[in-house]
């Protein structure tokens, strides 16, 4: 069974951040987490983009407001280049 | 998919840390990073090797980074790879676009971090805008005027940066557009973009070639490499002043970390290699010599390739080696006569061809060789044999080589344990060194007597006062001498240099020939004159001329010529280490009387005028010119 999308961004946030995955939360965000700041937050970008294989606009990068924003973000993403 | 084995692997590590298994720990992070390089993982290894850093055999080393552009992202990924090649590095970031200023000023945050070393890393957009966006608007004045602003500014911060710190610098050169303004006009027109940048590349080379420790990384032909169109991301860089494409983020960490690991002693001295399926296609044993694929077209033609990338490294300073599980008989016969061979018995330092494992074979060509352990690389087709290395000598780098043979080649260029800064004459010949040493041990062997060996040898001893092309191997000696090293002092180039001036002062070298061939400068003393006392500063010899008598002819000459300046006595000290034992009756043997002994060391002392040292008479003594002033 392959893993869904929010345990393989949780996954990548915990490499980030360097958290336990099971602290990360579809509500965790800057706010939150202590070390979510600019300079990290490009970090899980560059990272996100290498996990799903996508390339991020300036827009979409801007909403990424919150773990549970990434996870739809990225699913949405992902559904349209498969159709 | 492998992220679920991935994961696993992630499992894996944090059991190794907390069961308190360092080593194990060590190799399966650098397992996982091997497998999957990239912002996520590197941010993980990080984290793992701060935890063990305490436990594990890291060398330390400080890095300044001087950016006009944005590298925040690229540091752990840099600082993984590091950790990966036994590195715990520290990186200071230089503000964005503040490195003029940075490197200028001698209270800059940079200075005070103490770095080992220090990158300069500025790209053509932000260092000469007009010559990048703004080109058509130039006249050929304008060019030049331009050009020489450029050039003269890297050439004031070199400077600049030469006499607040003597530590290495590394400078990016300047990369070429991705379009040149005028399309294909460009070559065609007396004011060449690309002849412009090209120019103030070669500039930049001749500035960092006048000083010692300045280096240059051709970022351009980085780029060029990987594509400078697939490089480069607008959207990242005008969001993030980030040039470089995810894709192409790995690339600079990993440049970067080929000049690191000679700067910070992490590189491998020999590379090992197995031979069935590695050097040629094929099992020597069962395919026969006519059966083994080597040659100059498909599939013989890709283990050419592998070859000739040995070559390279073996011209390079690399001793090469063979450990193969094999019927040596059989492998000789190709090494000597399989007419598409590069590589030749004469390339090899060292072979262990038998059906021992290989662990034991490893451990015997470090031993032949006189290296560590953790100066051996090893490269073999089969993955079983890779893990055993791993897990039973962690200390030995293991080049993963890829499932298709296509891409051998390659994998071994990419790898950057081989990397060097700097290449002497000495390194250039040492493969040769080496294989004329093992017939120098097969005649040994014939001889009843050393002295009738010594004599068949007909070994010549050249001694030459300090000179610049001998400076930087009298250094490197003494950075790296162990074993026969009286004093084990170890000096840099820029002190050699000050000691040659001093007139109290010799700085002496020796070289080695004999009827096999040239050993290359394999000695020096360092003398001392102080009032009737001629003191030796230092006195040692390359481990590979140990044992041939040319300690006393070197010493036979100090002491003549000591006495031709009119002085009375030599002194010479001994200060034992943990490997210079082979150095410890040395003065006892040449007659010195023992003075003094305390913690640092024994004195010993010769009166000149009682005891001259002749040199044997089997070895003919050359002064070269210059050494009687």
């Amino acid at each position: 069974m392959s893993l869904t999308i929010l345990e393989q961004v949780r996954s990548v946030a915990s490499d980030i951040f360097a958290l336990p995955a099971e602290s990360i939360t579809e509500q965790s965000s800057p706010e939150s987490i202590e070390s979510w700041d600019s300079t990290q937050h490009l970090n899980l970008v560059l990272a996100l983009e290498d996990k799903f294989n996508l390339q991020l606009s300036p827009e979409e990068i801007e909403q990424m407001r919150s773990i549970g924003h990434i996870v739809r973000l990225v699913e949405g993403k992902l559904h349209n280049s498969r159709t | 998919m492998t992220t679920p084995q991935n994961s696993d692997l992630r499992g894996a590590i944090d059991r190794a840390i907390s069961s308190g298994l360092p080593e194990l720990a060590a190799t399966r992070l650098r397992e996982l990073w091997q497998r999957e390089s990239g912002p996520a993982t590197a941010a993980f290894v990080c984290s793992r090797f701060e935890k063990l850093r305490d436990r594990l055999p890291l060398a330390a080393h400080r890095m300044a980074i001087l950016r006009s552009f944005t590298v925040e992202p690229l540091v752990p990924l840099l600082r993984a790879g590091a950790f990966c090649y036994g590195i715990d590095l520290t990186v200071k970031l230089g503000d964005f676009n503040a490195y003029a200023q940075e490197i200028l000023d001698e209270h800059s945050s940079i200075y005070s971090f103490n770095p080992d070393s220090t990158v300069l890393a500025v790209r053509t957009p932000d260092i000469a805008p007009d010559l990048w966006g703004g080109y058509s608007e130039l006249n050929s004045e304008a060019v030049e005027r331009s050009c020489e602003r450029v050039y003269s500014s890297f050439q004031e911060w070199i400077r600049a940066f030469r006499r607040r710190s003597a530590t290495s610098l590394i400078i990016h050169n300047l990369e070429q557009p991705i379009w040149p303004a005028s399309g294909v006009l460009d070559l065609q027109s007396a004011t060449s973009q690309s002849e412009a940048i090209r120019k103030i590349n070669r500039e930049l080379q001749r500035a960092a070639a006048e000083q010692r420790g300045v280096y240059l990384l051709d970022y351009d032909a980085l780029l060029a490499r990987h594509g400078r169109a697939q490089s480069f991301d607008q959207r990242k860089y005008l969001m993030a002043r980030l040039p470089l494409s995810g894709g192409s983020l790995l690339e600079l960490p990993r440049e970067w970390l080929r000049f690191l690991l000679p700067l910070a002693g992490k590189t491998a001295k020999v590379l090992v290699v197995d031979l069935d399926n590695t050097l040629w296609g094929g099992i020597i044993g069962e395919d026969g010599f006519d059966g083994i694929e080597l040659g100059s077209e498909y599939p013989g033609a890709v283990f050419q390739e592998l070859q000739r990338t040995m070559l390279d490294l073996y011209r390079r300073g690399v001793l090469l080696a063979i450990c193969s599980k094999n019927n040596r008989e059989d492998a000789i016969e190709v090494l000597e006569k399989h007419p598409s061979m590069l590589l030749r018995p004469l390339h090899f330092a060292a072979m262990r061809i038998s059906w021992n494992d290989k662990t034991q074979g490893l451990r015997e060509i470090a031993a032949e060789l006189n290296v560590g352990i953790d100066s051996l690389a090893f490269l073999d087709d089969n993955p079983v044999e890779r893990e055993q290395v791993r897990s039973s000598l962690p200390e030995v780098t293991v080049i993963d080589l890829p499932q298709d043979p296509l891409e051998y080649a390659v994998t071994l260029r990419d790898c950057p344990v081989f990397e060097r800064l700097t290449l002497s004459a000495e390194d250039q010949q040492r493969g040769t060194i080496y294989a004329e040493q093992r017939e120098r041990s097969h005649a040994e062997q014939k001889f009843q007597s050393k002295e009738d060996f010594y004599r068949f040898l007909e070994q010549e001893a050249e001694i030459a006062p300090l000179s610049s092309s001998t400076l930087a191997r009298i250094a490197q000696l003494t950075q790296k001498t162990n074993q026969f090293n009286l004093t084990t002092r170890r000096y840099a180039e820029q002190q050699i240099s000050e000691l040659g001036l001093n007139p109290d002062c010799r700085v002496l070298s020796v070289r080695v020939r004999d009827r096999f061939g040239d050993q290359g400068l394999v000695g020096v003393a360092i003398t001392r004159d102080q009032a009737e006392t001629c003191e030796i500063d230092t006195f040692l010899l390359s481990c590979r001329v140990i044992g041939r008598s040319v300690e006393t002819a070197l010493l036979s000459y100090i002491a003549k010529d000591a006495a031709a300046r009119g002085l009375r006595r030599l002194q010479g000290r001994f200060v034992p280490t943990k490997k210079n034992a082979p150095a410890r009756e040395f003065y006892a043997q040449h007659g010195f009387r023992l003075t003094s002994e305390g913690e640092d060391g024994s004195v010993w002392s010769l009166e000149l005028r009682d005891c001259p040292i002749p040199c044997p008479d089997w070895i003919k003594l050359v002064v070269s010119n210059g050494a009687h002033n």
